[in-house]
């Protein structure tokens, strides 16, 4: 059982016109197994959360904690983090130009648990997770995210969720830019790592559409900064409904 | 900087010492290297403080012996074309001539040039190495330079028709280390050589590979690798010189800056005289920079006199190992320099591969890996 706990975070970053405070008190916790959804109009802070957890040098920690299992999370490097147990499928996936996606993985997941995982089974792993996100084989040959479509690019990131086997998952927009069967292969990667590895999944989204395919059990608006009101399933379903209006004028 | 001056058909080649006023930084040639270091190395009174050492015995149809720069072997390859060239052969009193006649492929002959260990500041020095492939001959020649030295090198090569050779230089110098070399080879009627270049020691280096294209058919692979980190200065001025008709040149050069004050120079002059019909040439130079502030220069430059040739074509990019590369793969656990070896080692893999010798290849993986290792350890 593993806990994210979020209290009372704070954070800024720089711009050229000065420091500028995103986050305004964020509290939240993921437990294993939960899926929470986080939505909200642009701008709010959403990606801005997800980058601050994961360790990113461009956001400042100016108050609150975050800890995972009572352990410092901020206290952490960028790797130390992931090895901790935590992973950011990213909403813009980084070009790693000459490194290829077999090479990528292989070392991740050797960094991650200590020792090169044995090569039989590793080989079969990562087969039977590229063909259940409809990836050719020719793929793992590619270099990480160069030229990648937009759709290749979540596909590639669910395929590192599926094998990196994180204890807690923050899916950044995944859906943006997806279309309707891409969306599917992405969500039942999604549902199929979490049933194997019961992940914590913390679903950031502007939309409601990826709901119909992963079920959250809590629904947070996130509005300027903070969690504005939480809710089950039935609150994205209002948010459908209503839109983030009422949220904004009253915020 | 007039047209007379910067075209390579009109650069002076000569063993006279004197043909060549010492440079002055601003010349063409020089206008990237920094001079003052090499100043030394400029004069005819040069010592020979660098021990050539030849590991074990040399292989079926491979011999390696001292001679005098009269030997009627020496002297067969172009005539030096700058101050540095010329010096070290006015200075050079006897050359490691390097003779193969041998059928293998993989046979390696390694000579090593071996300066100090650092109790002693080595004296400015000269050394001359002759590699001469007979008609038809394979085989590989290793050269390692290692320790504390300031060397102004000539190496020569000739490949006899019909021959197949690889020469690997190895610039894995000590810290502090000065070194000039100036590479002269020519190959006659369908013969190949793959050239290498590795520099990843020492202070300076400046490494000017000259490579002619006399015979008809004769074909050129030039590889470079630079591993360059602050507080050094790597260096290769290539000129290839396509001569003869139906000749191939491929010459792809490739270095990692790793820290903030590295700094790298790569020109390629590209020479296709007008009786070189049927010329089929490319050069590629890329850079990799790992750190703000490191500075690669690259100076591709194609002189075509004919307009019957098969392809001529250069590219140069300059790419940058940025904070993002490096969150997305440390926010996968991979910590930040195992992330840069990583990228490194997949910026000159498909390179190294290229070199045709398990044995040097796999050696040129550990040379690079040792390099990434120094920066891990703290500086003392």
């Amino acid at each position: 059982m593993t806990t994210l706990e979020i209290r009372d975070l704070h954070v800024s970053v720089d711009t050229p016109e000065g420091v500028k405070p995103i986050l305004n008190g964020v509290d939240l916790t993921v437990r294993s197994g939960e899926t929470h959804a986080l939505m909200g109009p642009n701008g709010s802070g959403k990606s801005t959360l997800a980058y601050s957890l994961a360790g990113h040098p461009k956001y400042q920690v100016t108050q609150g904690s975050v800890t995972l299992d009572g352990e410092d999370l901020l206290a952490m490097s960028v790797d130390q983090r992931a090895r901790a147990g935590l992973f950011l499928a990213m909403q813009y996936p980084v070009e790693v130009p000459g490194v290829t996606v077999a090479n990528f993985l292989r070392t991740a997941r050797t960094a991650l648990s200590g020792q090169a995982p044995p090569l039989r089974a590793w080989v079969k792993e990562v087969g039977a997770a590229m063909d259940a996100l409809r990836f050719d084989r020719e793929f793992s040959e590619r270099s990480v995210n160069e030229g990648f479509s937009g759709g290749e690019k979540k596909r590639h990131e669910i395929l590192q969720l599926e094998l990196l086997r994180p204890k807690i998952a923050i899916l950044d927009e995944t859906d943006s830019g997806l279309d309707v069967d891409a969306l599917r292969v992405v969500s039942e990667g999604v549902n199929r790592a979490q049933a194997t590895t019961g992940a914590g999944i913390m679903l950031i989204t502007h939309y409601t559409r990826i709901l119909d395919h992963i079920r959250p059990d809590f629904v947070h608006v996130f509005v300027a900064g903070r969690i504005a009101e939480e809710g089950g399933p039935d609150l994205a379903a209002r948010l459908e409904a209503e839109g983030y209006d009422r949220f904004l004028t009253t915020a | 900087m007039g047209l007379e001056t910067a075209s390579r058909a009109r650069r002076l080649g000569s063993f006279q010492l004197a043909d060549f006023p010492k440079p002055t930084g601003r010349e063409e040639q020089w206008r990237f290297t920094p001079i003052a270091d090499l100043a030394r190395l400029c004069d005819p009174d040069l010592a020979a403080d660098v021990a050539v050492e030849v590991a074990g015995p040399p292989g079926p149809g491979v011999s390696v012996e001292q001679v005098g720069l009269d030997h009627p072997a020496i002297g067969l390859a172009p005539a030096p074309g700058d101050r540095l060239a010329a010096a070290a052969w006015a200075a050079s009193r006897t050359a490691t001539l390097v003779t193969l006649a041998g059928t293998d492929p993989a046979a390696i002959t390694q000579v090593s040039l071996v300066g100090g260990d650092g109790s002693w500041t080595p004296l400015p020095s000269a050394a001359h190495v002759a590699i001469r492939a007979r008609r038809d001959a394979r085989g590989i020649v290793l050269l390692r330079h290692t320790g504390l030295a300031r060397l102004a090198e000539g190496v020569e090569i000739t490949v006899e028709e019909g021959a197949d050779v690889t020469v690997v230089a190895v610039h894995d110098w000590a810290a502090g280390a000065v070194h000039a070399a100036s590479h002269r080879a020519r190959l006659l009627k369908d013969a190949r050589l793959r050239h290498v270049v590795v520099s990843l020691g020492g202070a300076l280096t400046r490494v000017t590979p000259h490579i002619e294209l006399a015979g008809e058919g004769a074909q050129v692979e030039a590889l470079g690798i630079n591993v360059t980190d602050s507080g050094q200065h790597h260096e290769a001025q290539l000129f290839i010189d396509h001569q003869g008709r139906s000749c191939v040149s491929r010459a792809t050069y490739k270095g990692a800056l790793l820290g903030p004050s590295a700094r790298s120079v790569w020109v390629g002059d590209v020479l296709i005289r007008s009786r070189a019909e049927g010329t089929d040439t490319y050069e590629e130079n890329r850079n990799l920079v790992l750190s703000k502030g490191a500075r690669a220069d690259s100076v591709p430059n194609l002189e075509i006199e004919t307009g019957r040739i098969e392809g001529a074509g250069h590219a140069s990019a300059t790419g940058r190992f940025d904070e993002e590369q490096l969150f997305y793969l440390q926010a996968r656990g991979i910590p930040a320099e195992l992330a840069r070896s990583l990228v490194v080692h997949a910026f000159f893999a498909e390179l190294i591969g290229r070199i045709g010798s398990d044995e040097i290849e796999a050696a040129l993986r550990a040379a690079v890996d040792a390099k990434l290792d120094q920066r891990r350890r703290p500086l003392p």
